[in-house]
Parts: C-alpha cells; structure tokens; sequence
C-alpha cells in the first residue's frame, strides 16, 4: 500500500505537468490541475494510512 | 542579471547573517529533545551543515545552475522545458567576486545547509550520525538543488512564474517532507506510543534553547529573505524594508495564535508550541515576503500559526508521526500554505491568477516529487547504511553511545527540588 500510495502522489504530479503541457490557458487546464491535485491527496491520504501501526481497535 | 553595487553589498550583508537560521534551527532542534540526546543533535546539525555544503559545492550547484545559465532543456509538446542545470561541478567557470551568478551559489549552499537541517527535528533521539550524513549527501547533491533550479534557476516552475523568495519551498517545504520520510522509515522512540496507540510525552530538556533558538533564527530569516528578495524576486533595495517588517510580522502573529491557542486549550500557554508557532510564522511568510502588504504577512501569519498546532497535535495522536522538533508541521505544512497564500494575498503586476497556478504547481510538485524521491533514496540509503541506532544506544542516549560523552557530563540532581514545600 505505501508503493501504490507514492505511484499516486507521482501520478497526480504527471497529471499537473500534463495538464500545463498539453493544454491552452484556460478552464479546461485548471480542472485538470485540480484533478492532479486530487490524485496526489488520494496519494497521500493512502500513503499515510500504510504508515499507520497495525493496531487491534483500528479499523 | 545585473546588480548595482549597492545590492551586491546588501546581498552580501545579507548572506553573512544568514546562517544564524541554521544555528537557531540547530538550538531550537537540541533544545527540543532530551539531554542524553542534546550533544548528538547539536553535533548532527554541525556534521548536516558541513556535509550538506560540500556535497552543493561538489555536484548540487552544478545541478540547480542559475538563471540565464547553462541548462539541459527539454522539447515537451513543442514548448521547451527547463529541468536541470549544466553548470560544470566544482563551481568551475563560476565567476568569481560580488557577481550574481557567485551571491547566488552562496545563497544556494546557506540555503541547502538550512534544508539539511530539518529532517534532523524529525529524527532526532534515534537517528545514526552517519546515516544523517547521507542523508544530507542526497538532499544536498540531488533532491534541493532539483528543486531549485526548477524555482531558483530559471526552471520550468520559475517560467511559469512560481514565486518563493525566501524558500518557503525550495527550503522549508522541501526539508519538512524529507523530514516525513525519514520519521516513516525510522519509526517512532521507544517508549513513544503505547500498545494503544496512545502518545507519552518526552518533554524538550531545554526551553530556554528552543525560544532563544527562535531568536537567532528571526536574524538569519531577514536574511535569507532579503537575499531572495534582490537575487530571486528582482526586489529593488526600497523594497526591503517591507520584506523585513514582513518576516517579523509573520513570526509574531503565528507566535502569538500558537500561545492563545494553548492557553485556550490547556489552561496555560505552552511554550515549545508557541516557538514553533513562531518558526512556522517565518517559514510561511518568507514565500512573498517581498509582495504581501503587511496585513497580508499577519493573515498569513495568524493562519500558519494555528494550522502548526493543530497539525503538530494531529500528527503525534492520530498519525502516530514522532516528530520531537515538529520539523513536519513547522516547515513542511506551514511552507506549503505560505506557497499558497502569496498567490491569493500577494500583489502582482499581472494580477494573482497565473502565478496562483504556479504556486499550486509548486505545491503539487513537492507532494508528488519531493516526497516520493525523498522517501525512495532514503529509503535505499537505509538498506545501505543502518538508520536506526540499536535500542541499548537509545537507552543510554546517542550522546554516550555514538559520541562517548554526554552534554551535560556535570548535572547533580539537587535534593531540594524533591522536597515538599
């Protein structure tokens, strides 16, 4: 889960860098920068839940 | 670019006062873990600064170049790409004297020294000195020095028009994830969390290092921010003033939010919380210290402050995240919102829309660049070289076990303090 977690975190960065590459100022590109972004938080989110202890009261 | 002589001498003054962060950081790091450990902090500061230094001299500077240098581009969807310097090793060809190219290699190797630094808050009390020196090899010589030619050196970020001055990124952002990757890899103290899952507090030994910590580490902040400003920013010398009144408000106002929110909480205001509170006031601001007004340092102040609190609480008792110096919260959070906040408070000719995206860029760049590089050459470093000292070493302390000698080698307990009154 922590290799899937940064896989994501780096996807979401690909996804930004995609975004400002290929596409022309403009709505289309800022919704694709905010989707890179929300990539890289699902990338952390997962990351940091690896992290986490395995403990017997935790879900 | 070309710089009068007159910001050529305050660039200069700057960059000798500059150091005076790192050794605030390194006080404030020591005074924050325990006395068996405070010699070890002091000295892996000491050794993070040195190493970090030479590894920038050797290979990191010829990697993050300079603006209108050398640069190996790249043709992505027809647009040329700025991703790394080409400057030769060895600061060969470097002009030498008050020239912009050589203030900004020095700013580089004060800055990179800096970022060196702040893993160690995280890892202190466990961290093996020669593991911190190749971590700092790796931070020096690769991730910063990337990382800042894409903001620093004329890079793709810096085109874009990505605004850090003071290295709320480049530095402070950059050092705080490293710092998350290193307590991942370290795990937490023993002793630390309970079966439970519930924290124990290991208070600092020394709060009077940690707030005078703070002090020293204001005066090297105006200058790293001043620096920035002339080197980075194009500020002209009218313009710093403000970059100052900036950086000391920014501080004050965290500062203050971190005592009122604890004394709100706790019934009393906590201490090493209202210095990182200060600290994280510095870090945020230092990103457009030279383009907020006043009120917008203060806003920005009075934000960071509050989220270096809570994020220090949620860090330790939820995400079971053992940072002794708070080095995450401080630089890292607290980095990333500064990054942020210029582009909604700052003022810019060209209005804040495209260089909002640029610090959004910024910020994605270092969640999933810098984390990840982090993590995976420190992660590498560990299955070279042990991170973790032994547990007998944690026992006795890394002053006795790594150093052979404790801090502190005269301490008597004094009966009085045990007797009742």
């Amino acid at each position: 889960m922590k290799t899937a977690g940064l896989l994501l975190l780096m996807a979401g960065w690909l996804l930004v860098l995609s975004a400002l590459a290929l596409l022309v100022p403009g709505v289309a590109r800022n919704c694709f920068v905010a989707a890179g972004l929300a990539v890289e938080c699902l990338g952390l989110v997962l990351t940091v839940r690896a992290h986490l202890p395995v403990r017997s009261d935790r879900g | 670019m070309n710089l009068t002589d007159l910001q050529t001498a305050l660039v200069l003054f700057a960059l000798l006062v500059a150091p005076l962060a790192a050794a605030g950081l390194a006080l404030i790091n020591s005074g924050l873990g325990r006395s068996r450990n405070a010699a070890h902090a002091m000295m892996a500061s000491l050794c993070a600064v040195a190493v970090a230094a030479c590894a920038y001299f050797i290979l990191g500077h010829s990697l993050q170049g300079a603006a209108g240098e050398r640069a190996r581009v790249v043709m992505i969807a027809g647009k040329p790409w700025d991703l790394l310097g080409a400057m030769p090793p060895f600061f060969v060809r470097l002009p030498a004297g008050g020239t912009p190219a050589f203030l900004a290699a020095l700013m580089g190797m004060e800055s990179v020294s800096l970022a060196a630094l702040i893993p160690l808050g995280a890892g202190g009390e466990r961290w093996r000195l020669i593991s911190v020196c190749g971590s700092a090899v790796l931070l020096a010589a690769i991730a910063f020095p990337v990382f800042a030619h894409w903001s620093w050196g004329g890079g793709w970020l810096a085109k874009l028009g990505f605004v850090d001055t003071g290295g709320a990124g480049s530095i402070h952002a950059l050092g705080g994830l490293t710092a998350l990757a290193v307590v991942w890899l370290l795990g937490p103290r023993r002793g630390k969390y309970s079966s439970d899952g519930m924290p124990m507090a290991m208070p600092g030994h020394s709060v009077v290092f940690v707030l005078f910590g703070c002090m020293l580490a204001a005066a090297g902040w105006l200058g790293l921010n001043a620096a920035g400003a002339i080197l980075f920013a194009g500020a002209d010398v009218g313009r710093l003033a403000m970059v100052g009144v900036n950086t000391i408000l920014g501080a004050s106002a965290a500062a203050l939010v971190a005592a009122v929110v604890t004394k709100v909480r706790f019934g009393r205001p906590d201490a090493s919380l209202t210095a990182n509170g200060w600290v994280g006031g510095l870090v945020a601001v230092s990103s457009g210290c030279a383009f907020l007004p006043p009120a917008a340092a203060v806003l920005t102040g009075l934000v960071a402050g509050g989220l270096v609190t809570f994020s220090v609480e949620m860090l330790e008792l939820r995400l079971e995240v053992d940072d002794p110096g708070g080095s995450v919260s401080v630089h890292a959070v607290a980095g990333m919102w500064g990054l942020l906040a210029t582009g909604v408070l700052g003022r810019f000719p060209g209005g804040n829309g495209a260089v909002m995206l640029a610090q959004v860029a910024g910020v994605s760049t270092l969640l999933g660049f810098v984390l990840p590089a982090s993590w995976g050459m420190n992660a590498l470093l560990a299955r070279i070289v042990p991170m973790r000292v032994s547990r007998e070493g944690e026992r006795q302390g890394m002053d006795l076990f790594e150093l052979g000698a404790g801090a502190y080698p005269d301490f008597v307990v004094h009966t009085d303090d045990f007797m009742p009154r």
